[in-house]
Parts: structure tokens; sequence; C-alpha cells
């Protein structure tokens, strides 16, 4: 069922939305950013400054724009995703150009007022812009070989960009939530089966490449590698900080040691305990139970998630939905795997947890959608 | 339209399953972070938590206080003052070429000492502090205090250092102390944890080095919480040390001074012991060098200006030099004589001025020969042929056992660097060291103390006081160690027969007080502090036939270094000994002239505790030896005191 078959009376209008809102799935973001900035306030050393009233009023002009972003009738976000595509794909260009100017990593455009990172803003307008895609695409095509190819080129073209940066995170985080997109739209398995098995060899081949001239990720990257492998291998190098990290999480145990009394953050052992590594604080000063509480958070909100859309009629509205909740599962599951030392540190922070704006700001960009999606579900 | 519809419917069923399907295995794989949590922080929780204890406490040694050397008086040798020294932090100064050069205007530092701590601030890691001034006065500190804003990064810090208010004094008894090195670490076998401690000092020569254990002390411990960049946060508990034990030396600081003083032209040695327990009141040997030039890191010049002084600055004579004891080896030849029955008092020797033996002749200093001698007049004008004599019907063996017994050729246990054994000469020790027999003109040659024989100043002190005693006397240096008394140097009897004994030292008594004694000019006249001596002169090699052609037969005619040393023994008072002397005037010349005045003052010095009246002096002696005592005044003003009353 398209949008077009709404019947536009049983879809609701005026502030009577606001009632309509998936309001548990509100409250539950406020709990996590309320942990966000309960650890913020922590790791400052029981200061607001300078990170948790920072984190707070992103947090409220975020929520602000995923109202907004809910108001909005869910068609229109539909018609616009493929500009929304195109801008995120020119930006990632711009950023290429640039960096080839520069030593080095070059992920943001400075806009004066903010740095815009082209590269977060392509996790949220892919998702958009495959589910409209195949909101677009008649069903018996979906399986058609040339119609799953033109989805893919769209997925790898900011994929590839993102990761020539390099942003192993986000590369890892766009082709994942593009791929869900593609499964749930009805892809048919064997095209996932090829893609599983050839990743297997891409992974064997990059492996292989390593000290050769056509070495596919940089050098840095294998030694995040080799560190996530062996952290013991380099101690007081790149392997001190999951070391360190790990001992904050273990040595929290069942209660924890106390909220502000985490000697691992307290004394500095923990690196970039605002950012990336902000679960191990809480962890560490929270114990199993603060730990599994915000985890437990989380995997309501993708409960929430799923059954929001399940209940929804048109593709783009639930394919979108569960892209978002899919992007948001790989936000705070990579993050809590790296910091746990399942994963090598590619630099995805905790979503609404960790200190930062532009993460938190697609994030809840994508939840207005989802609420968008909710509002306007024909009923 | 049916057709689409069906196929929505399809597809809407897929969608179902397969958001179920996706939202299952996110589900597992959020299943299986929570099983992370878990073993992570319930199995492994123990193992992490010492982890993080490790991480964040740190144990600190805290040093201890060194203990401290003081006089038989309680006159301060070697304390421990506080010292200031101004260090810096890199991460912390910001830009540390700035806060450098600001600290240069402001204390006065050099630009080497600037470049020296900019290039070990390189070297080091960031947290690390580096010492950019040490021994800051205090002056200099409260102005980097006040300053602190405009220097960040930059931190005074407080600590004892060694110091030695008499300097030169006691230079070589109480050596000195310095950074511990690599080859102090090497010789130590399992070292304390204390010596790895940057800035820590351990005693490097003398009593420091010898009683390094006594004197270090056990350190105590801190422990403190520390942050990742190694900064102490707070203080979790403190276990204090045990300081190190106060030592008190038997030397008197004054007597000590007034040697040092008295020698400080010459390069010379000189002890002065109790007779009746042992105790080491003065152990002089000049000249001296200040030890505090060593604590703080001498300079090369400094260093280059005491190796390269031909009077050996750094050598403690006293205990390290061994001399040919010359004439004043003659109460040991005299003595095993006497207690083997070969010579009676009375009997006499016919002196030539010489005696052959198996070919070769062997002078006495007196050319145109002394006579018939017996042994007090041997002994008194120092006939060398009586000696021969006694010797050769001795032996060689019965001569060193008393030389031995009388102290020579025995290593003392005097903490103090290189203490010589010196030598009493053996048939089974020339054989080992040269692979040669012992030859009779050896023994001739060791019955006046020359060839193979060798004491130092300590060894002919010893022997004069054992002599006065007639007691196995022992050296003894420490009168207390952390207020513990030491045993007493008095020693058993050594069952000499008494009347050999008196008569040995009733010769030694006509040396310096009988007109024809060799040491005549040298007497002291006031009755209750007569003193008994004997001079000696001691060949460093014999004057060549070559040199004897070019008209060389006085000493005064050869190089320093070739000229006899002037030694002279003596105890006093004659009646009541209560303290032997020895002194040893390198390449002085003749043992009457250039040792024996010296050791008459430092004898009176010791016996009146201080300078004393002219009046115990001859007549004739009392202008010089007032201009002498003034002179030693002016250039001595702070005789140390202090702690006399």
């Amino acid at each position: 069922m398209s949008y077009l078959e709404y019947t536009v009376k049983s879809v609701p209008t005026g502030p009577r939305k606001i009632l309509l809102l998936n309001w548990p799935l509100i409250l539950l973001l406020i709990a996590v950013a309320s942990v966000g900035f309960l650890m913020l306030y922590s790791v400052a050393g029981g200061e607001l400054r300078p990170w948790a009233i920072a984190q707070m009023k992103r947090f409220g002009l975020g929520m602000g724009v995923m109202i907004f972003v809910a108001m909005v009738p869910i068609w229109f976000w539909r018609n616009v995703s493929a500009v929304g595509y195109a801008v995120a794909l020119i930006l990632l260009i711009i950023v290429e150009l640039f960096g080839a100017f520069r030593m080095g990593a070059q992920r943001w455009i400075d806009l004066g007022f903010m740095q815009l990172q082209p590269s977060e803003l392509a996790k949220i307008t892919v998702v958009m812009f495959i589910a409209a895609y195949y909101d677009w695409l008649p069903a018996r095509k979906t399986s058609h070989p040339l119609w799953v190819a033109i989805p893919v080129i769209f997925i790898l073209a900011p994929t590839i960009l993102v990761l020539k940066q390099p942003d192993l995170g986000t590369a890892i985080l766009l082709l994942t939530a593009g791929g869900a997109v593609m499964f749930l739209a009805g892809v048919h398995w064997a095209y996932f089966a090829a893609v599983i098995t050839g990743a297997v060899g891409l992974v064997s081949a990059v492996f292989k490449s390593r000290g050769t001239d056509w070495q596919l990720i940089k050098d840095y990257q294998f030694r995040r590698i080799d560190t996530f492998l062996d952290p013991s291998s380099d101690p007081l190098g790149a392997g001190y900080h999951i070391t360190q990290a790990k001992i904050a999480m273990g040595s929290g145990g069942w209660a924890g040691k106390g909220f502000m009394q985490g000697t691992q953050s307290r004394l500095n052992f923990l690196p970039e305990k605002h950012t990336d590594f902000i679960f191990n604080t809480l962890a560490e000063e929270f114990g199993f139970i603060g730990a599994i509480s915000l985890l437990l958070i989380y995997a309501l909100i993708i409960l929430f998630c799923l059954f929001a859309a399940l209940n929804m009629k048109d593709r783009f509205s639930s394919l979108v939905t569960l892209g978002v909740a899919m992007t948001f599962f790989l936000f705070f599951s990579v993050n809590m795997a790296m910091v746990m030392g399942l994963a090598p540190v590619v630099g995805v922070p905790l979503p609404l947890v960790s200190y930062g704006g532009s993460a938190m700001l697609i994030l809840l960009i994508g939840f207005g959608l989802i609420q968008s999606a909710h509002i306007h579900r024909p009923r | 339209m049916r057709r689409k519809g069906q196929e929505a419917a399809d597809l809407s069923r897929r969608f179902t399953r397969r958001a179920l399907f996706l939202g299952g295995a996110q589900m597992a794989l959020i299943a299986g972070l929570g099983l992370r949590m878990r073993w992570m922080q319930i199995d492994q929780a123990d193992e992490f938590r010492l982890l993080a204890e490790e991480n964040r406490v740190n144990i600190r040694l805290l040093p201890p206080a060194r203990g401290q050397i003081f006089d038989r008086n309680g006159v301060p040798v070697a304390v421990n003052e506080p010292s200031y020294r101004i260090s810096i932090i890199r991460e912390e100064a910001g830009d540390p070429e700035l806060v450098l050069q600001r600290l240069a205007v402001l204390i006065g530092l050099s630009e080497e000492a600037v470049a020296e701590a900019l290039k070990e601030m390189k070297a080091r890691r960031g947290d690390t502090p580096v010492t950019v001034a040490d021994r800051v006065s205090w002056d200099d500190l409260s102005r980097v205090a006040v300053n602190a804003p405009a220097l960040p990064g930059v931190s005074p810090e407080v600590g004892l250092s060694r110091y030695y208010p008499l300097g030169a004094d006691f230079a070589h008894v109480a050596g000195y102390v310095g950074p511990v090195s690599d080859y102090d670490l090497s010789k130590i076998e399992d070292p304390d944890q204390l010596l790895l401690l940057p800035r820590f000092q351990i005693g490097k020569v003398g009593l420091e080095a010898k009683m390094e254990e006594v004197l270090r002390g056990k350190a105590g411990t801190l422990r403190v919480e520390v942050n990742a960049a190694g900064r102490i946060m707070r203080e979790l508990g403190r276990v204090e040390g045990q300081p190190g034990a106060d030592i008190q030396l038997t030397v008197d600081a004054a007597l000590q001074g007034y040697c040092e003083a008295r020698l400080s032209t010459e390069s010379a040695a000189a002890v002065v012991m109790d007779v009746e327990t042992g105790d080491i009141l003065a152990i002089a040997s000049a000249p001296s060098f200040d030890p505090n030039l060593f604590v703080r890191g001498i300079s090369v010049s400094d260093y280059k200006g005491l190796t390269e002084n031909e009077y050996r600055p750094l050598s403690s004579k006293s205990v390290q030099g061994l001399y040919p004891p010359g004439s004043t080896f003659k109460m040991v030849t005299a003595l095993a004589a006497l207690e083997e029955g070969i010579i009676g008092p009375e009997e006499t020797v016919h002196c030539p001025g010489h005696l052959e033996v198996s070919n070769r002749k062997f002078h006495c200093w007196k050319r145109s020969g002394h006579g018939n001698v017996n042994l007090e007049t041997s002994l008194r004008e120092s006939c060398d042929v009586y000696y021969y004599d006694l010797a050769l019907k001795l032996g060689i063996e019965k001569l060193s056992a008393m030389a031995e017994k009388l102290g020579i050729g025995v290593r003392f246990d005097v903490p103090m660097s290189a203490v010589a054994r010196g030598r009493a000469p053996t048939r089974a020790w020339k054989k080992e060291a040269f692979g040669k027999d012992w030859v009779i003109g050896d023994t001739v040659n060791a019955s006046i103390g020359q060839g193979y024989v060798a004491a130092s100043p300590l060894h002919l002190a010893v022997m004069t006081a054992r002599l006065a005693s007639g007691r196995a006397v022992q050296p003894r240096l420490i009168r207390s160690i952390g207020g513990v008394d030491q045993p007493s140097g008095q020693g058993t009897s050594l069952d000499f027969n008494e009347s050999n004994l008196r008569m040995i030292r009733r010769a030694m008594y006509s040396v310096s007080n009988h007109s024809r004694g060799t040491a005549y000019n040298s007497r002291i006249i006031e009755d209750a502090f007569r003193m008994a001596g004997k001079t000696g002169t001691s060949q460093v090699r014999n004057i060549s036939e070559e040199e004897r052609r070019r008209g060389v037969t006085r000493n005064d005619d050869l190089p320093w270094n070739r000229r006899d040393h002037a030694l002279f023994v003596n105890f006093a008072p004659f009646d009541a000994p209560k303290i032997a002397v020895s002194l040893v005037v390198e390449h002085g010349g003749g043992g009457s002239a250039a040792a024996a005045p010296i050791a008459r003052d430092i004898t009176l010095q010791a016996l009146y505790n201080g300078d004393p009246p002219l009046t115990a002096y001859p007549e004739k002696d009392r202008s010089r030896i007032r201009a002498l005592q003034e002179r030693l005044k002016r250039e001595r003003p702070s005789t140390p005191d202090r702690g006399r009353a």
C-alpha cells in the first residue's frame, strides 16, 4: 500500500498530533539521554561544565528538531529523500576533495557556526533513500538482479567515500543499515548469502593486502585490529586504552564503585571517557546493574520501533522505521562491543550518551521520522 | 488490481517475517552483550578490581634521614641540611622555554643550566619532574614561590642533603657521600630499593662508605593514590621508616683541626692515640680537601687540581700511606733482642761507622761511628750498627714476630677507606712475593726499618701505644653507634718483661730529653708532660754512585719526591702515658728536624686540650712557637669547640 492510497480523513491533523506521538519511545530516549547527562556530570568531576550542560542543550535542541520532523507528514519526507541523499553524497565528495589538500583525515565541513559531518548525514539519508526506492519499486521487481544492483550502488557510493576519509565505523554502519533495509524490503535470501560469503573473502583479502602496495586500509586501522586481537601486545601504546577500559568495566563488579567514585575514570586511566568510552564509566560506577539497565533500555527502544513498524501499513514508513532502528542498534552494539573488547576500536559513540552533537542530532532526526510515520499511519 | 493486492499482501507478510527475524537477531546480539557484561563484571570482577587497585595505588619509598656523625665531644662532623631545589614538569609548563627564561631571570640561572634542563626534559617523559637548580637559597626559593603563577609547572622541593661543617678536617675520616652510580649498584647484591631512588646519596669513601648500612637507615613507605599521569592525588597511608643511626667518633675535632692546620703546608700524616683505650684522638692527612665539593658534584677543574697535586690531597696517608719506618722501628729490634735475652741493657756493641756482612758494607748514618754503644745510647743517638748486630743474632723471623706483636703488618679494623696492612717481612713472604730467597742483607736492612718493612702512621701510633702500655691496644675510631658504646680498644697484656719495656721507654725518654738525643731540640720542659720519642729518617732510595760523583750527597740537593721521609713517634707524659703520637712528613728530610717539632706541638696540644702555655717549651723556642700559634689562630679563626660545653 502506497501513501497515495491513504484515506486522508484517517490521518490526524493539527495540534492533536502531539498527543499521538509515540510517548513511551520518547520517554525511553529521555531516559537514555539522562544517563548520558549523569555520566558527563560524573566524568567532569561533579561539574555540569564542560560537558553535561552543553549536552543538555543539544538534547533539548535535538528533541525540538525531532518533534518538528514528526509533525511533518511522512510522505513529505519520502518525497525529499532523494534530495537528501544527493546532498549528503555531494558533501561527502566535497570533503573528499578538501581532504586531498590536507594531510590525513578530513571528515567535516566548517560552516562557521558548526562543523557539518556529511558522513553523519549519510547515515540517515541512505536509509531514507533506500526505503523510498523500495516504496517506489513494484513488488515483483524486488529480487530482479538489475533492481538489486541499483540500491547496492546507492549504498556503496557513500560507503566508499566514508571509507576513504577514513572512517571504518561509519562505513560499517552505512553498509549494514542499508543492507538491512534491503533485507526487510524482501530481496531474495540468496543475495545476502552471497554478500556474506563475499565479505568473508574481502576480510581475508584486506589482511592479505597488508604491507603490499595495494593495501586496502590504513596502517593505523591495521594497528587497531592488532590491538583488538591482542591488547597486551602493546600495553603502553594503543592497547593501553582498551586494557584500561576493560579494567574500568570489570572492576565495577555487581553494583559498581558508586556515583563519581570510579577510580579508573576519575584518575584518568580511562581514555576518551566522555565520548567513546563513557559506557565504561557507567559500568565502573554503577556496576553490572547499571550497565545491563542501559542495555535493556536500548533493547526496549529497538522493540518499540519493531512493534511500531509492524503496525504501519506503507512500505516507506515501516522500512525507514526499522532502518533507523537498525542504525541506532548498530551505534550502541558496536560501541559496547568495542569498549568491552569484543570489536576493534572504530570510533562509534554510544548513542545519546556520548558527548557530541552530530550523532545525537542525526539520531533524533531519525526518531522524528519514526514518530512521523507513527502519527501519520492510516488507522 | 487483484493480483497487485495479492502481491502487496505477500510483501507485507514477508516484511513481517523478516522484521521479526531481524529483531530476533538484534535481541540475540543484545543478549550476547549482556553475557559479556556478566562475564566481565561478575565472573572476572575480582581480577579487574585488583588491576584497578594496582593502577590507582602507588607505594613510594620515604628516604630515611641519614645518621649524623659527631666528634667525641658532640661537635657535628657530618649533618643533614635541608636543601631546596627547583624542578619543572614539562607537561604543565606549557612553553618550557619561556618558563625557564623567566626562571633564569628570577634566580640567575646560567645559560648552560637552562640548556641542560631543556635537554633533560626532552629526553624524559612529559610528566617527570626535571631538576633545574639544586641547592638554591631560601631567598631564591621564596622568589619562585611568590612568582608561582607566572611559572607553570615549576615547583620548589625540599630534601635533605649532606653537609660537612668542618670541611677538610674530616675529609679523610668521614669521607663523603654522592649519588648512587651504576658502578655502586653493580657492587651490591640485591640492592635496597632506596638506592634506586633518584638523587639518593650513599657513602662513597671513608666512614660514610664503610658504615653505609648503619648510617642509611630503613625506608618508610607511603601509599598514595595516583592518577594516570603519576601525579599524587591523596595519601592513603604512611609507614614511617627508621632514620640511620648517629655515629660518635673517638676523634677530637679541635685536635684534628689543629693537626690538619699544623701539617697543612706539608705532605704529611699524623695519628694521636689514647694509650689507655686505643681511641684515635686525631688522624690527620695533609693536605686535605673539602668533601662538600664532592657532595655537590665536583667541577672538572677542581677535581683535576686535586688529582694533579703531587702532595696527593685525596690520599688518606694516615692509614693508606705505607712508609719504611726507619729508625722508629729500632724499638722493635731492641725489644725483640731483650725479650729473647740476646743482649743485656748494658752490653755494648762497637760501632766503627759500618758493619761488613757477607762482603757487603752496611753503613751507620754516622760515618765516623758511635764507638761503644749500649741500648740507651744506641737508641738515643740512633746508631744503626748496634741494631744490625742485634738483628743478625735474632734472625728475621723473630724480628718480624715482634713487629707484628706491636702492630706492624696487621690490618686494623678501622672504618676508613683503603686501610693498609703494612708489612713485617718473613722468608716465606719474600719467597712468595718475589720468588727469591731471603738474604742476610735483608735482615740487616729490616733491623733499622728499611728494606721490606712498611708501616702506616696508624701502625706506628699503635706500636708506640703498645710500647707505652705493654698491652695489645687496638685502635678505635667509633665511640658509639646510635648511643650504644662500642668496645674499648684497651687490649690485653702482651706479656713482655716489664723491666725490658721500662728500658725501652727510658731510652726513648733520653731521645727527647738527653742533650745528645736526636730529638733533644724538640723536648718538652713541663715536668708533668715530658715526652719519650724516637726520630726516624727513612730513605726513599739510595743516593747512587753517579749522583755521589756529581756531588749530590745531601738530601736537600735531591728533588722533593726523592728526599727522605721524616718520621717521629712518641708517647707522653713519660711517667703516666696518656697519648701516643706518630708523625710522617713525606720527603721532609731528617726526622729530628722535620718531624719531631711538629709531633711535640701536637702532643702538647692534645695534653693541654688546646694551645699549651709557652712555658712548656724550652726558652729559645718560645718566640717562634708564639708566632706559630698566632699564625694558626689567624688561619683557623673558628676552632670548632661549639659542642664542648
